[in-house]
């Protein structure tokens, strides 16, 4: 009595929405490189919950066919965490941008490192905030001085944001380019499929405010080892990188948080405590 | 009638044991057949700070401290100053004093109370492993005429487990004391009273309102600890979890809500606690559960304020930001337990709402009832129980933001074929679209305040008692000193109205005007500074044309004679 229905293609996982984003945005490879990792897996799309905060890349769940939360700035990986711990059964994502999550969001990106809910995260970054037209963000470099907010540049050093992960405890890092969406494809795929927190760094060019990253593509370059199974290895590895190198970082073997309540009690025997 | 009690306030430094001692009246008090409340006052040191346990005892159920103690039982007088306007004594008060503690500091003597001198200290020292609180306890127990015995099975249930020379050790202390009673003046005695073998919980409102929480079934808890709405959280992480429920530590209140509207996203009711400054923290996410129509519920158990304020004591100053605090239009729901017991009753209530309603219920308790402890009649099932319109099946042409009669449109849970929507913060159309278009706007704005304006929310919305010409309004914690003051003005003769508003937010006008007809005199009491609940009141409902306000600050409580007073004044 089963009947197979036919397996969805990638884009099956796109929803009618028009993105908001400029043409020739990174965002839109990562895009497809998320609906075709879907595909590939061949996960039902109502087993996906697709969670972001605020910014131009944040905006990618409504352009998906999958269940998504599009929250406020910077808050996607507690939504993501409350999705997960409430429905293991779920396959979940968060994205967002370089300030969503690692400025405003910070705090919850460290967080969700060292807690290592089974959930996959994509930075797209881009080294700017894009929505609020031109600004600074974490990952900018401390001479860039095309922000009215900073105009000499802010004279901060930036973060890197696949280091910070591994000194927090991320279970997968990678980084991808834009420019290679089968590449950034096979990460999410990647990711999804290893237990506890994924995350991954896709360098996603900003042609509006950042046009110099147009040459992302002449800089990047792949990683000459395998995945770094051992924190110390890894840490040396991207204590010498150039920030440009993507492949696979990291990959550990720390066990996902995942609690799971029991039904041992009653609601008589709650209450039998207060008696007196 | 009157209600006949007794009031006992036991006070001391850092390891004098006053929390305990009060513990164990009240825990005796209650084996005895009667009914108590302790509710606690303490500074803001871990250990070593001031700590005082503020008792009341009845035959009758209490919902509210009296105007003075009738003991006054201080182990030590460290840092009393700090506390000597949170006890008031009357000229016929007792305050039991130990000689070695030097002189009864001023502020305290100042009530012209009578003096006991009680060497607890050397009679304590006495006993091996001796402590000076039980010595308190015992002769506190016998002067008020609470069976020793009772105090005893308490100390045999709490500490037999501790080994028999703590437990020796305890019993000789209480017996000291109750012997070294006998040489003590006589102060007011609880009648003679037996077990009438009704069942009685004793309660604090934070365990209440995690019961509530649980019986509303709630199944998905965040958790962030803040004084005093921890013990909240800590009720629910044992308990949730034997439930069947899951609860997670969050990195801070901006994590906490956002967990929480995962959770409630992902399909289970969902809850956390917190007080005022993380509610503050709290807002912006709020209001993006009323956006998204995410149902989700946030206890505040509130604390002096502004900021930092005073975390161990209470005040009623969070209903500006509970009621007004989300930024753009977004109504949602403030629900406000009235006593201990109601903080069950409360909670469960608004996670039936938020989940009925598909938004935001703030629960407004405060550390008067939160960190208090209550002997009450076992408080009856309200039956409520969250029950949200769900997308069934397989779904086409789904709508998650439907412009329906009621406001409320059906909800698809992830993992519903057919269902799959984006809950947006940003306005959007029925499908889920964002759209910064003027008639998705007004639409939706309809949408989310005509769910919650067609409601029926039956006779809960307030709790009424007595008529008169004259009445009080009050909410919240105000409302066991006004019963307490129209008991006590009615035996007098003089009539009046209690009305105790549970559902803040959204306001019940035409329930309102009818609760106020005929009513030509009005009392507002509340524990604010700036008569937050009045102005609230104001803004929303049409009163009489003569009202009084009685508002305070914490963390003084208001007292059952400051409204007598007024009321007395009026007739």
């Amino acid at each position: 009595m089963n009947v197979q229905a036919p397996p969805l293609t990638h884009n099956d996982y796109k929803s009618d929405v028009k993105p908001i984003w400029c043409p020739g945005c990174g965002d839109y490879a990562v895009l497809s490189a998320v609906t075709r990792a879907l595909a590939d897996l061949g996960r039902p799309r109502e087993q996906i919950a697709f969670i972001s905060g605020i910014g131009c890349s944040s905006r990618i769940p409504a352009y998906t066919n999958v269940y998504g939360f599009h929250g406020v700035h910077g808050r996607a990986l507690a939504i993501a965490a409350g999705v997960k711990l409430a429905r293991p059964d779920l396959t979940v994502l968060a994205a967002g941008g370089d300030g969503d999550g690692l400025s405003i969001g910070g705090n919850h990106f460290m967080h969700a490192c060292r807690r290592n809910v089974d959930m996959t995260y994509i930075v797209m970054d881009n080294e700017v905030y894009g929505m609020t037209k031109g600004q600074a963000s974490p990952t900018t470099a401390p001479d860039w001085c095309k922000s009215k907010l900073t105009p000499e540049g802010t004279g901060i050093a930036p973060v890197d944001p696949c280091r910070l992960a591994l000194a927090a405890g991320a279970n997968f890092i990678a980084r991808g380019f834009a420019g290679n969406p089968n590449e950034v494809a096979r990460f999410i795929v990647e990711g999804i499929n290893h237990p506890g927190f994924s995350f991954i760094q896709v360098l996603s060019p900003c042609v509006t405010y950042r046009p110099e990253q147009r040459e992302w593509k002449s800089i990047v370059h792949p990683a000459d080892a395998s995945p770094a199974q051992i924190m110390a290895e890894a840490m040396h590895r991207l204590a010498a990188d150039d920030g440009f190198t993507t492949g696979v970082l990291f990959q550990g073997n720390r066990a996902p948080f995942q609690p799971i309540g029991k039904n041992v009690a009653t609601f008589a025997d709650l209450e039998r405590k207060f008696e007196s | 009638m009157a209600l006949h009690s007794v009031s006992i306030a036991l006070t001391g430094s850092g390891g004098a044991g006053a929390m305990t001692a009060g513990q164990i009246l009240l825990d005796a008090a209650s084996k005895a057949g009667f009914y108590g409340l302790m509710t606690r006052s303490m500074g803001p040191q871990i250990r070593g700070g001031e700590a005082a346990a503020l008792l009341r005892i009845s035959s009758e159920p209490v919902t509210s401290l009296d105007d003075h103690y009738d003991i006054l039982v201080a182990f030590d007088w460290g840092n009393i100053n700090r506390f000597a306007a949170e006890l008031p004594l009357a000229t016929k008060s007792l305050i039991i004093a130990d000689p070695e503690q030097g002189e009864v500091p001023e502020a305290i003597g100042a009530y012209g109370a009578r003096i006991a001198e009680l060497p607890m200290k050397t009679i304590a020292a006495a006993i091996p492993g001796g402590r000076i609180n039980m010595v308190g306890v015992g002769a506190a127990a016998t002067l008020i005429g609470l069976p020793i015995e009772a105090v005893l099975g308490v100390l045999t249930a709490q500490l037999g487990r501790k080994g028999e020379e703590v437990l020796a050790a305890a019993t000789a202390g209480l017996k000291a004391g109750a012997e070294a009673a006998a040489d003590l003046p006589a102060v007011e005695r609880l009648p003679a009273h037996k077990h009438d073998g009704s069942a009685r919980w004793n309660i604090s409102g934070n365990e209440a309102a995690g019961l509530g929480a649980l019986k509303g079934g709630i199944k998905f808890v965040a958790a962030y600890p803040i004084t005093p709405g921890t013990e909240v959280l800590e009720y629910l992480a044992p308990n949730l979890a034997k439930v069947g429920g899951v609860l997670c530590q969050a990195e801070d209140e901006l994590a906490s809500i956002n967990m929480v509207i995962g959770g409630s996203f992902a399909g289970l009711p969902s809850l956390t606690a917190t007080s005022g400054p993380g509610l503050a923290l709290m807002t912006e996410s709020i209001g993006l559960a009323v956006a998204s129509e995410t149902p989700l519920v946030v206890v505040d158990v509130m604390r002096g304020g502004p900021s930092t304020g005073i975390p161990t004591k209470s005040e009623q100053s969070d209903l500006n930001i509970a009621v007004y605090g989300l930024h753009g239009d977004a109504p949602h729901l403030v629900v406000a337990p009235n006593s201990i017991g109601d903080c069950q009753f409360a909670t469960q209530w608004a996670v039936y709402l938020a989940e009925a309603l598909q938004t935001p219920a703030i629960v407004l308790s405060d550390q008067a009832m939160g960190q208090a402890r209550c002997v009450i009649p076992k408080p009856e099932d309200s039956g409520f129980v969250a029950k949200r319109l769900v997308a069934d099946g397989a779904v086409e042409g789904y709508k998650r933001y439907a412009l329906t009669n009621t406001g409320v449109s059906a909800m698809a849970v992830p993992g519903t074929p057919g269902g799959m929507y984006v809950a947006d913060g940003l306005e959007h159309n029925e499908r889920g679209t964002p759209s910064s278009q003027a008639s998705d706007h007004q639409a939706q704005l309809d949408k989310r305040s005509r769910k919650l304006d067609n409601f029926d929310y039956g006779t809960h919305w307030a709790d009424i008692e007595g008529e008169g010409e004259i009445a009080v309004l009050t909410w919240g914690s105000g409302t066991g000193p006004a019963q307490e003051a129209i008991q006590r003005a009615k035996a007098k003769g003089i009539k009046a109205k209690l009305i105790s508003v549970r559902l803040i937010a959204p306001a019940q006008p035409a329930k309102m005007a009818e609760a106020l007809k005929g009513v030509k005199k009005l009392l507002v009491v509340e524990q604010s500074h700036s008569q937050q609940f009045h102005k609230f009141l104001r803004g929303h409902y049409d009163l009489p044309a003569q009202v009084s306000v009685l508002s305070r600050p914490g963390p003084l409580p208001i007292r059952p004679a400051q409204i007598e007073t007024i009321l007395a004044s009026w007739n």
